[in-house]
């Protein structure tokens, strides 16, 4: 486990934070730009030393300035992914890829072989290559590699899709996926986009102004009112965690949430553990019980607030039990004609193709 | 082609000129290092006093030279006294007066690389757990070979032509420290000597040339491994 206990000032700029990420998964540090993320990796990788504060792994002190304690950066073991990659020009492919694994003390074990990383990241066909003759994704996946093969025992992900487009971001993203669901030590990937953030993190960090505004499952930051002002309206929702129970005869996944039960259309296998999103504006609320709607998921839900949001509409609160809770984005008018207060008991409706699910092989925990 | 004399003043004038640039690369890689990335007490005063041959005139500087490295000179006594070098009157001389007079021009080039370098690269390579001579080694020095290289090819040209410093430090000595610069010089003060003196004069040229043109191919190679033009 990582844990994290940090202030630095820069000028005006304080940072100040404290948290921890588990192991194994990802924990993501999650805030626009300008909010600290960037200093934060800076400090955790040592190549800033803090005012304050200290850093450790599992029982490792990596920093203590109570002790007066500060391991060099190189001695660190932490493998770094920049946002540009910053593979050495003047290397190949390979090169760049063994200049951490050559500088590893004798007699450390190196768990992560070369062989298994290139397999892994599929950079068989490049290791002769120079930096300049790759496109955007394959650098980072070999700035990956480079990082893996120097046997870190945390990974520092900063930014690492920011500079790629779209097509590229989804060509790398699979490599985060399989990353997480194979490594023993703990993840941190720092992103400004939340769909990457769903599809990665099982943790989020929420920073803001240098502050760690919420710290949890994703599940419990995704219905912060400070990320609903960061990802913006449209991208405002819930984000639940379940657990895939089976799979009814068309096809479809039956994700368990606390008490409920929703269809996905997301290919998945019994017991995996998905993560899905539901986005406010999607969410249909109803006073009785509807029927003979083509809707797959209607859930019994307890109102808990009803709070202005973005025009004229009222963003809902519902609990549907063993605390998962979804956000429904209504006009303003709806929510009075149905009468809608705390406590009052509704029917909520999501029709399965709007649910975003994304799998994680991990085993459930 | 040659007559006996010019091949002579030709291969001095090539030998100074290497050995000059020789001299000056550590010293000048070190001093731009300090330039670019420590910050000291009396660093302008210092970075002054680097560029200083490039305002004095040459023959201020072999004064100078002749003043610290003479045989009664501080250094150039000791040396003498210790080792029997002698650098002033020989062409050993000559390449160190050549160097000093140089040395602005490669300091500069190296700093320049070096501050253009992306210092991110060095903390990469320090994640990775290179050390800070390892990384200059592995990181840095390959990096800014382009600015070491084109601070080498311009001093190298530059000490082919040096005068002043020259004649006032290793005086004109044949086959000792008579360059080609000294030996045009000391034709156009023989009687008769005009037609030697444009035969020098086309060598140097050509020389001068073929310089620029060896510079220009090698920094583009140079540039092209390193995927300079495609990089950024």
């Amino acid at each position: 486990m990582l844990r994290v206990q940090l202030r630095k000032r820069r000028g005006d700029f304080v940072l100040e934070v404290d948290f921890h990420a588990p192991v194994p998964g990802i924990t993501a540090l999650f805030g626009r730009s300008g909010c600290g993320k960037s200093t934060l990796i800076s400090l955790i990788a040592g190549l800033l030393s803090p005012d304050h504060g200290s850093v450790q792994i599992g029982e490792d002190v990596l920093v203590d300035t109570d002790r007066g304690y500060e391991l060099d950066a190189r001695h660190r073991r932490i493998g770094v992914v920049f946002q540009d990659a910053r593979l050495f020009p003047h290397l190949s492919v390979v090169g760049n890829l063994q200049y951490g694994a050559q500088r590893l003390p004798h007699g450390q074990p190196m768990p992560i072989g070369f062989d298994d990383v290139v397999a892994m990241l599929g950079l068989g066909a490049m290791l002769q290559r120079r930096p300049h003759e790759l496109s955007g994704g394959e650098k980072q996946r070999v700035a990956l590699g480079r990082a893996l093969l120097a046997q870190p025992r945390l990974l520092l992900l900063d930014e690492p899709l920011a500079s790629l487009d779209l097509a590229r971001r989804e060509e790398v993203l699979p490599y985060f996926e399989k990353l997480r669901d194979t490594l023993a030590i703990p993840i941190v990937y720092v992103s400004h986009q939340f769909d990457e953030v769903l599809r990665l993190a099982t943790r989020v960090v929420l920073l803001d102004s240098g502050r760690v505004l919420a710290d949890g499952d994703l599940a419990a930051v995704s219905r912060h009112a400070a990320l609903r002002e960061i990802v913006g309206p449209d991208a405002v929702g819930a984000v639940m965690s379940g657990v895939v129970e089976r799979l009814d005869e068309t096809g479809l996944t039956v994700v368990r949430v606390g008490d409920a039960e929703f269809v996905v259309d997301e290919p998945a296998t019994l017991g995996q553990r998905i993560q899905i999103q539901v986005l406010a504006r999607d969410v249909i609320v109803a006073a009785s019980r509807p029927s003979g709607l083509s809707v797959r998921n209607v859930v019994s839900a307890r109102v808990v607030s009803v709070t202005p949001d973005v025009g004229r509409a009222v963003l809902v609160e519902l609990d549907i039990g063993r605390t998962a809770t979804l956000l429904a984005r209504i006009t303003s008018r709806a929510s009075q004609e149905l009468a809608l207060s705390a406590d009052k008991q509704v029917w909520v409706l999501i029709k399965a193709v709007s649910l975003r699910g994304h799998v994680f092989s991990a085993p459930a925990r | 082609m040659l007559s006996p004399a010019e091949t002579e003043a030709l291969f001095l004038s090539l030998s100074v000129a290497a050995r000059s640039v020789a001299f000056n690369l550590p010293f000048a890689i070190l001093v731009a290092w300090l330039l670019a990335r420590t910050r000291f007490a009396g660093r302008t005063v210092f970075d002054a006093f680097v560029h200083l041959p490039l305002v004095l005139p040459p023959v201020v500087v072999g004064y100078l030279l002749l003043v610290l490295f003479g045989i009664r000179g501080p250094i150039g006594g000791w040396l003498y006294e210790n080792f029997g070098i002698q650098l002033a009157f020989t062409s050993t001389g000559a390449a160190l007066a050549t160097a000093v007079m140089s040395f602005p021009l490669v300091v500069r080039s190296i700093r320049l690389s070096l501050e253009s370098l992306d210092r991110g690269l060095e903390d990469a390579a320090k994640t990775l757990g290179a050390g800070p001579i390892d990384r200059f080694f592995s990181v840095t020095l390959p990096l800014i070979a382009p600015g070491i290289l084109a601070g080498a090819v311009t001093a190298f040209a530059a000490g082919l032509g040096e005068f002043g410093a020259v004649i006032t430090f290793a005086s004109n000595i044949p086959g000792e420290t008579r360059t080609l610069p000294l030996a045009l010089y000391t034709a156009l003060q023989t009687p008769d000597g005009d037609a030697l003196a444009a035969r020098l004069a086309l060598i140097s040229f050509t020389l001068g040339l073929s310089g620029l043109l060896v510079a220009e191919f090698l920094s583009r190679r140079l540039r092209r491994t390193l995927g300079r033009t495609a990089d950024r």
